[in-house]
């Protein structure tokens, strides 16, 4: 498993080392001066510029500029923001946890009807209930959330009037954020209210942010069970006469989820995908509006840091994915 | 004898293409998207004759009118007109030929670059292939939306810089594909058989080993078809796609976004095209799918 685990992170090296690329040649091939981009600043005098330039390091040559910007990375410096002077880090630790919030609720809601739609499904397979749900999941698949969040906020907010129409939390609670995360926070708060106040906030976000998810993991459960339902061994655990909800729950299931899992982790690159446009609308302040805005505002040393960090992010979750799917199947493990 | 892959006489492509089609056939969603998907090259291929409005002339007298059958809607603009009089029915038909252009560009871009690229790691292997597959890694660790962003910010915005970055960011999918077909080809009895009687190596990839490979391709290419349109109209929708006044779908909701409380259709409408449009392509994959990949049949 040692070994297992040290392959998959060697592997993950040069992927590594090609994002920091990316990130590290896009400012170069902005159009513009690329000290005037990266310090923001318009008319400076030659002096400042000099000073600019030699403290940002474009005097020297590209490949001395590049392990420069490595060590400085390695060392947890991401460079600061032009906008709030903050360290990029900062920023994004202090916005990550609305986005780690969301795409959480997200992930459980999608799971948690997901699965037990695509399993009912297949056992079911070819009733209404299969073709209704299956038929639901492609517009699912199929939605532009951009969209669908609009329509949500015109349904629920402006004629139902039962949800908020952005931010996190009411503005008449004020308390610490110890965690950073609104659920929990609200209640350590023990404010009457601020619960509801943030549960009522998040539910139509991740509702949107889950569409996309939910669809994608119902049809696959779906189909992985009806693969599994087809195989020897289940045919051979309903011929010795194992109850059906043991031949679904144990054999089926189990070597169901294997692919569905796979699945499940790539959702994370399409959770953060959805993040920006999610965020965008409800004008969630999580990381995903935070690069909108840094690009719109042209704050380049974010837009640097923040997909760098981003795209790091889902890498370390997909290869915690990775390793979870050798733990649960040692055929991969062993290869 | 090097023409083995290529016996097929026109007689059993017809028989081919028969088979397909009753497979085809049997998928009842896959017809309906496929005749909504035919209707939809019809509009937009017409769209100057069947548009009864100039899809960017503003109608001064008639901002944010309803549709017709509303009160205080007007019969001359079917569906309504925008924050600043346009036709809702005509951007709407205008903005058929920008999303079926979109998808068209973006997937020709992606598919002849992936398919080049995944040949090539899969056919020489060794480091070629790893360089390549590596590239394809890093591009496919971004969340594709944000590196599409991020590539239309350095590009400038605009559709065809959308299009590009879009078709940059799907292609790592066709060129995975592509070689994960080819490692299982190019072993094979048959290419052997042309490699020995002598066929070259271009002659080997692009005619011996790239037909029997085109089955998946062709099913992501209808996925990539639909996501293309989907996130061209996202970087609309963020401001960072097509540019005001063009009819581009996404572009529309951007510019109707503050009006969501008042004038649903302004809203409504465009997003509803653009699920339709995405649905009715995901409809034709999965007949698609079906008929050609009988291993991968769901139903």
């Amino acid at each position: 498993m040692i070994k297992f685990i040290l392959g998959r992170l060697a592997y993950l090296i040069p992927t590594f080392i090609g994002i920091t690329i990316v990130a590290f040649g896009f400012v170069r091939v902005l159009p513009g001066d690329p000290v005037l981009l990266m310090a923001g600043e318009r008319g400076m005098t030659p002096e400042h510029y000099q000073d600019m330039m030699a403290r940002l390091g474009f005097d020297r040559p590209v490949w001395q500029q590049y392990l420069e910007y490595l060590w400085r990375l390695l060392h947890g410096d991401f460079g600061n923001s032009i906008v709030t002077k903050q360290p990029v880090l900062h920023d994004f630790l202090t916005l990550f946890p609305a986005t780690l919030e969301l795409a959480f609720c997200a992930i459980l809601i999608a799971i948690a009807i997901g699965l037990p739609v695509g399993v009912l499904a297949a056992l079911k397979r070819g009733s209404w209930f299969d073709q209704v749900t299956m038929t639901v999941a492609l517009v699912g698949y199929s939605m532009p959330i951009f969209w669908w969040g609009l329509l949500l906020i015109i349904f629920f907010s402006g004629i139902l009037g039962w949800t908020p129409v952005s931010g996190r939390i009411s503005l008449m609670y004020y308390f610490p954020t110890p965690t950073g995360f609104m659920l929990i926070d609200s209640l350590l708060s023990g404010q009457k209210g601020a619960f509801s106040s943030a549960a009522s906030h998040l539910v139509l976000p991740a509702i949107v942010l889950a569409t996309v998810p939910l669809a994608v993991i119902a049809r696959q459960t779906r189909s992985a069970m009806l693969e599994v339902l087809g195989e020897d061994y289940v045919r051979t655990a309903r011929a010795k006469g194992l109850t059906p909800s043991r031949v679904v729950g144990i054999h089926a299931l189990r070597n169901a989820m294997i692919p569905v899992i796979t699945t499940i982790g790539l959702q994370v690159g399409v959770l953060m995908a959805g993040a920006i446009l999610t965020e965008s609308i409800f004008s969630w302040p999580g990381i995903g509006k935070w690069m909108v805005d840094s690009i719109s505002r042209r704050d380049y040393p974010v837009v640097q840091s923040g997909l760098l960090l981003i795209a790091g992010m889902v890498m370390i979750v997909n290869l915690v994915v990775d390793l979870l799917y050798g733990l649960i199947n040692p055929r991969i493990r062993h290869r | 004898m090097a023409d083995t892959t290529n016996s097929a006489t026109p007689g059993t492509r017809r028989q081919m293409l028969a088979e397909f089609w009753f497979y085809f056939r049997h998928n009842r969603g896959a017809v309906v998207g496929l005749y909504f998907f035919v209707a939809l090259v019809v509009v937009a291929v017409l769209a100057s004759v069947l548009a009864p409005h100039d899809p960017i002339l503003q109608d001064r007298s008639a901002l944010l009118t309803p549709p017709f059958w509303q009160q205080g809607g007007n019969v001359s603009y079917l569906l309504g007109t925008d924050a600043v009089g346009r036709d809702i029915l005509s951007r709407l038909i205008f903005g058929a030929r920008y999303s079926l252009f979109i998808g068209v560009v973006v997937v020709s871009i992606s598919l002849v670059g992936g398919i080049v690229l995944g040949l090539v790691a899969g056919f020489f292997g060794g480091w070629i292939d790893t360089v390549i597959m590596r590239v394809m890694d890093v591009i496919l660790a971004f969340p594709s939306l944000l590196l599409a962003l991020v590539l239309v910010a350095v590009l400038g915005p605009g559709l065809t810089n959308a299009m590009i970055a879009i078709a940059i960011v799907s292609q790592p999918h066709f060129a995975r594909l592509t070689r994960a077909s080819v490692l299982g080809e190019k072993n094979r009895e048959y290419v052997m058989a042309a490699r020995v009687a002598g066929a070259g190596q271009m002659r080997l990839m692009f005619r011996t080993i790239l037909p029997n490979c085109l089955a998946p391709l062709i099913v992501q290419a209808t996925l990539s078809f639909s996501g293309a349109i989907l996130d061209a109209a996202a970087l609309g929708f963020l401001g960072m796609g097509a540019q005001p006044p063009t009819p581009e779908w996404g572009t529309m909701l951007a510019e109707s976004r503050e009006f969501i409380l008042r004038a649903w259709w302004v809203v409504t409408l465009p997003g509803l095209a653009i699920l339709i449009t995405v649905l009715a392509i995901n409809l034709m994959g999965d007949g698609l799918r079906d008929a050609l990949d009988p291993k991968l049949k769901r139903s």
